[in-house]
């Protein structure tokens, strides 16, 4: 199999070399022998001792860590479907219909984005990066799954084009591309990506697309209204409490903790997150130091925002720390979202601060800003502005302290 | 009352960004973000003219222009208001003049490194916007001093940011056309998507 592969490959190379009728497609050509094969680079001059965590291994990884989380938001798509029509589904059953709702959201994430990204490859004479993979994977998870097919390829193109590739590619850009995909539908079309009536993949959205094209998966209902954990728990009377707000649902904290509710078609599940978590630090892919910083930072400010609540303050207020941690897209943007390593800070002092701070304004933009009940994604946007200014001063800081320390030895 | 402060101060930092919400002070917010010192530098004397010309345009309004001002005087029926643009501007003017001898005298370096972007703090939209966003708003005394001050650390925190995006951006590999100030464009608009997270809260 591998030979046959290697046979074409080398059959077709000529052509796409320097001096080919098809030079200019090269980074096409690049990039699909990479992704069938090995890379066969070398270095060329003297020795060097090379790391076998190549850029294609480490992004396939990240996508092993994301398995977990596609699964179980796979199923739960499928399930919430189910519960809207009052229908209790054998797993078996949710899993179809949630990958008739997922499938084609994350084809067209992958098919558009791909476009935008060979264009850019080709004109601008560089390869295809593997980072692509995870960003058109992470763009349709932080997606509800009634989302417009249409808006899920502008999205992934804005991503790709402004996010990224207008800084020069996969390690040079400023802010996530995924997230800043999905701020640019966020703020476009608010009304497809959030509220209460879009986390249904049955009653509207994509079904319609494939029940017309296979005869399957038909919306029974349509238009069906149900609120996520977060706006429930943000929509009650001033000094409500927000515990009793969200088990008024009939959602437990353990159903939050496994991702039993309507919700992003991977955020909901903090299970899935988690484990994706100890993978990527047991691999050493993804900084704990960041991911801690973010835990303390979201416990320590709704800590402080549960002793200041009285009876008068909003119902977010009261809610514990423990519940922010489960609840909204807050385990799968720690794990996944706030430690990219391109737009997070680089400094081991730095990611600690780094984490802290998007800790702290997710549980400030949910309590506080009425606008959104969310505040995962703006916190780590916002933070991915400052974090080369927290660099900037920790290295400062070092620099300092190393040129005293050499002072004072000599 | 302090608590009114405060909020108006939050909110003037990052709710309402002179710069990244209303684009105000753009030319020398693109110009001298080339290095943090500098823009530290920039923004500090940007904060400091703002937190002079706020509350001394504030009282020139109350007491000289606006409709009835003069009533002190005696003259309860004349409108001077038409002649605000042109106050406004000498004040901001003359306080730029005492920063730039200032300066001079304390860091020369600051003053070099500054350069034609001193005197020209002068004609930075934002401190005249302050000024005709606090006529606007009738804002008091105290609120006119609190909304110069914290308008002036909300343009320091987005310059010295930027000053530090860009110091990364000197690896990227920017499309030639785009590269100098139209990226610098680009990442102020995505890092007005991101000043978006404090877009409606109500202080």
């Amino acid at each position: 199999m591998q030979k046959a592969l290697e046979q074409v490959f080398d059959g077709l190379r000529p052509r796409f070399e320097k001096g080919g009728p098809l030079e200019w497609a090269w980074p096409m050509f690049e990039g699909a022998e990479t992704f069938f094969l090995t890379p066969g680079e070398h270095t060329h001059k003297g020795v060097h001792v090379r790391d076998h965590m190549d850029m294609k291994r480490l992004m396939i990884l990240v996508l092993y860590a994301l398995l977990p989380t596609i699964l179980i938001g796979w199923w739960n798509i499928g399930m919430q479907a189910y519960a809207a029509e009052g229908v209790v589904a054998t797993p078996v059953e949710a899993l179809l219909r949630g990958g008739v709702a997922m499938l084609p959201i994350i084809i067209t994430s992958y098919t558009a984005g791909g476009i935008a990204e060979l264009v850019f490859c080709i004109v601008r004479k560089h390869e295809i990066n593997e980072g692509f993979l995870v960003t058109a994977m992470l763009f349709p998870l932080t997606l509800p799954p009634s989302i417009p097919l249409w808006m899920v390829a502008m999205g992934i193109v804005f991503g790709v084009v402004i996010g990224k590739e207008v800084f020069g590619g996969v390690g040079m850009n400023i802010l996530n591309p995924a997230l800043t995909a999905r701020a640019f539908v966020f703020f476009t079309y608010p009304a497809f990506i959030s509220g209460a009536k879009v986390w249904d993949a049955g009653g509207q959205g994509n079904s319609h697309i494939v029940s017309d094209l296979f005869g399957y998966g038909a919306p029974a209902v349509e238009g069906y209204t149900g609120a996520t954990p977060l706006l429930a728990a943000a929509s009650g009377e001033p000094g409500a409490d927000a515990v009793a707000l969200v088990e008024a649902n009939g959602w437990s904290y353990m159903d939050m903790f496994v991702g039993t509710i309507p919700g992003s078609m991977g955020e909901v599940s903090a299970l899935g997150a988690l484990l994706g978590a100890l993978f990527l630090i047991a691999t050493g892919i993804a900084s704990w130091r960041i991911m801690v910083g973010c835990v303390a930072g979201a416990v320590a400010m709704a800590a402080v925002l549960n002793g200041v609540a009285g009876p008068e303050s909003v119902s977010m207020m009261s809610l514990p720390p423990h519940y922010h941690l489960v609840m909204g897209g807050f385990a799968f943007g720690t794990v996944f979202m706030a430690t990219d390593p391109v737009s997070s800070a680089n400094t081991q002092t730095g990611r600690l601060i780094y984490g802290f701070l998007i800790g702290v304004l997710v549980v400030l933009i949910r309590v506080v800003n009425p606008a959104y009940p969310e505040g995962m994604m703006l916190a780590i946007l916002f933070m991915n502005v400052f974090a080369p200014l927290i660099d900037y001063f920790v290295v400062r800081r070092t620099t300092r302290r190393r040129a005293a320390r050499l002072a004072a030895a000599a | 009352m302090v608590e009114a402060y405060i909020s108006l101060a939050l909110k003037s930092i990052f709710v309402e960004n002179i710069l990244l919400a209303y684009f105000l002070g753009m030319c020398s917010f693109l110009a001298v973000s080339k290095k943090v010192e500098t823009a530290i530098g920039l923004g500090a004397a940007v904060t400091f003219v703002l937190t002079i010309t706020a509350p001394v345009n504030w009282a020139l309004n109350e007491f000289l222009l606006k409709d009835g001002a003069l009533a002190w005087a005696g003259l309860p029926e004349i409108d001077l208001s038409f002649l605000q643009f042109i106050t406004f501007i000498a004040v901001i003017a003359a306080m730029v003049q005492l920063v730039e001898m200032i300066i001079d005298r304390y860091s020369p370096a600051l003053y070099a490194a500054l350069g034609i972007f001193l005197p020209l703090i002068a004609v930075n939209c934002s401190i005249l916007g302050t000024s005709l966003f606090l006529v606007e708003r009738e804002y008091d005394l105290g609120e006119s001093l609190v909304f110069g001050f914290s308008s002036g650390l909300g343009w320091a925190l987005a310059i010295i940011s930027m000053a530090a995006i860009r110091y990364k951006l000197r690896y990227s590999h920017v499309p030639s056309g785009l590269r100098g100030l139209g990226i610098t464009m680009l990442t102020t608009g995505l890092m007005a998507i991101a000043f978006m997270a404090f877009a409606g809260i109500q202080l």
